[in-house]
């Protein structure tokens, strides 16, 4: 399978004064071709850096980010969505979703259609011209993943999207994002603090270590996703993962 | 509490203050001169309006004040939108602000009348100093405030340059609190626009010296209750305006 996203040692550092804080260094991540692939690790490895690297909204102080998506002016390579919805509050729901329309080679009639596909996938259609003061949490959030896919992206990147939300609201939003990501052949990576969400959302699970920053292992999850919610192995899965990070965290602590 | 309940005591507190009012003036322990009766201003304004005189007078400090108003209220929010943009311009402003902040309005009278004369530029000049500060500090205040996140967001969705940024994100994130200035600033022009037409420029100030050296002071009273009303006025025009462009808020 074809690499979408490739990062070749990469490693981020943040000015403090005169010196360099290094986030992390070395890092070598890659998300295949329509693969789902989810992140979680030791707080404060820096899983959120990677992603903002990954958008360019942060330069690499060492190393480089590989993407291969098609250069077309319709669409925009990536798009990301946020751990609080962050909608601009002066738009309505409409050009909040437009956001990453404006300043790309659309109609204005395809605008609108791919307003109005989004919020259909996203389950809010009709909800165009409200502002995002009268949606709930879980509403909000929905309205950030539409934003994103209404740049039509090759590449989505999710940081702990449904964090803030309520378990029920959280688990009918991952079922919806399988769907949406069946339906849209998207390639995500998706950055989590909860380990059986990675399990059952991730094709792959990553498991990033700290200081330096490091991916410590790697899970393949070969459960069929009809089953996860209760079957055994997938249970067995997120057991795995979590020792996997109890280990990553020791290490961090011994060696720090 | 109802909204009818509020209003009826609203009215009752008003309606009070005037009536323990008049009672007192009628009373014949004070002078009338020196409290003259609510019941006096109507014929006050009257005659005043007979003549030509309230008008005039409206008009003219209305004038001074809209310049002044327009003025501050430009000078304040672009030069407090640049200094809250630009850190280089907030160092070299921290200082100079510190000191001609305190200085009051009204202490700029004598350089008004040395540079511009007994004129209506003079009024409007000093009016605009107390407008200028207030949103000076309030658009600072406003565009430092501007959640960074939505300005990631931004970026994130492809608006990376400046001006993209500026429009998209600063200036809408940092309306609520330039208006809420402008909105001080309406307040503001009203408490200087009288001082500034006590040296002679033509106004509802003027007309009040003139009339309480006559000792009409119903006249006094009547340009007080003007200004309230005017400024009653416009506060209410701009909240309406103001809602209209805030529709967003809840």
């Amino acid at each position: 399978m074809a690499k979408i996203i490739e990062t070749q040692d990469l490693a981020v550092a943040f000015a403090e004064g005169d010196d360099h804080n290094i986030i992390f260094r070395h890092l070598n991540v890659s998300v295949e071709k329509g693969e789902f692939v989810t992140l979680v690790g030791v707080s404060g490895a820096g899983k959120s850096t990677l992603l903002r690297v990954i958008a360019d909204l942060i330069p690499p102080y060492e190393g480089s980010v590989k993407l291969d998506a098609a250069d077309d002016p319709t669409r925009r390579p990536i798009a990301m969505v946020f751990q609080a919805a962050l909608l601009m509050p002066w738009r309505k729901v409409g050009d909040n979703i437009s956001l990453g329309l404006d300043g790309i080679d659309v109609s204005a009639a395809v605008k609108k259609e791919r307003v109005e596909w989004t919020l259909e996938l996203v389950g809010l259609a009709g909800y165009e011209d409200r502002w995002p003061y009268q949606l709930s949490g879980g509403q909000r959030q929905r309205i950030g993943i539409a934003r994103a896919l209404a740049v039509d992206p090759a590449i989505l990147l999710m940081d702990e999207p449904f964090g803030a939300l309520d378990a029920i609201t959280r688990t009918g939003l991952q079922d919806e994002l399988l769907r949406i990501w069946q339906e849209t052949h998207k390639s995500i990576l998706f950055v989590t603090h909860d380990i059986e969400e990675a399990v059952y959302l991730g094709d792959r699970v990553l498991l990033l270590g700290d200081k330096p920053a490091h991916i410590v292992n790697e899970y393949r999850i070969n459960v069929d996703r009809q089953q996860r919610r209760e079957s055994e192995e997938f249970l067995h899965m997120v057991d795995e993962v979590k020792a996997g990070l109890l280990a990553a965290m020791a290490l961090n602590n011994g060696s720090g | 509490m109802k909204s009818s309940t509020r209003y009826f005591l609203s009215a009752v507190g008003l309606a009070g203050f005037l009536l323990i009012w008049e009672g007192i003036a009628r009373s014949g322990l004070l002078e009338t001169y020196l409290l003259p009766p609510p019941s006096t201003i109507p014929a006050a304004l009257i005659s005043e309006i007979r003549e030509g005189i309230w008008q005039v007078m409206v008009v003219a400090s209305l004038r001074h004040y809209t310049v002044g108003f327009v003025l501050g209220s430009v000078l304040g929010v672009g030069l407090g939108v640049m200094v809250a943009l630009f850190p280089r311009i907030e160092a070299s402003q921290a200082w100079l602000a510190r000191v001609l902040r305190p200085i009051p309005p009204l202490a700029w009278i004598p350089f008004a009348i040395i540079w511009f004369g007994i004129t209506e530029t003079a009024a409007a000049f000093i009016i605009s100093i107390g407008i200028f500060w207030i949103n000076y500090f309030t658009a600072m205040g406003a565009v430092q405030a501007v959640d960074k996140d939505l300005i990631e967001v931004a970026r994130a969705f492809g608006h990376r340059s400046f001006p993209a940024l500026l429009r998209k994100v600063i200036l809408p994130g940092a309306a609520p609190g330039i208006l809420s200035g402008l909105r001080a600033g309406l307040g503001q022009g009203w408490m200087t626009v009288v001082a500034a037409e006590l040296f002679g420029i033509q106004g509802i100030g003027q007309r009040m010296i003139e009339a309480s050296g006559l000792l009409a002071t119903n006249v006094v009273i009547l340009y007080m209750f003007s200004i309230a009303l005017l400024y009653g006025v416009s506060d209410y025009i701009f909240v309406l305006v103001q809602k209209r462009i805030l529709a967003w808020q809840r």
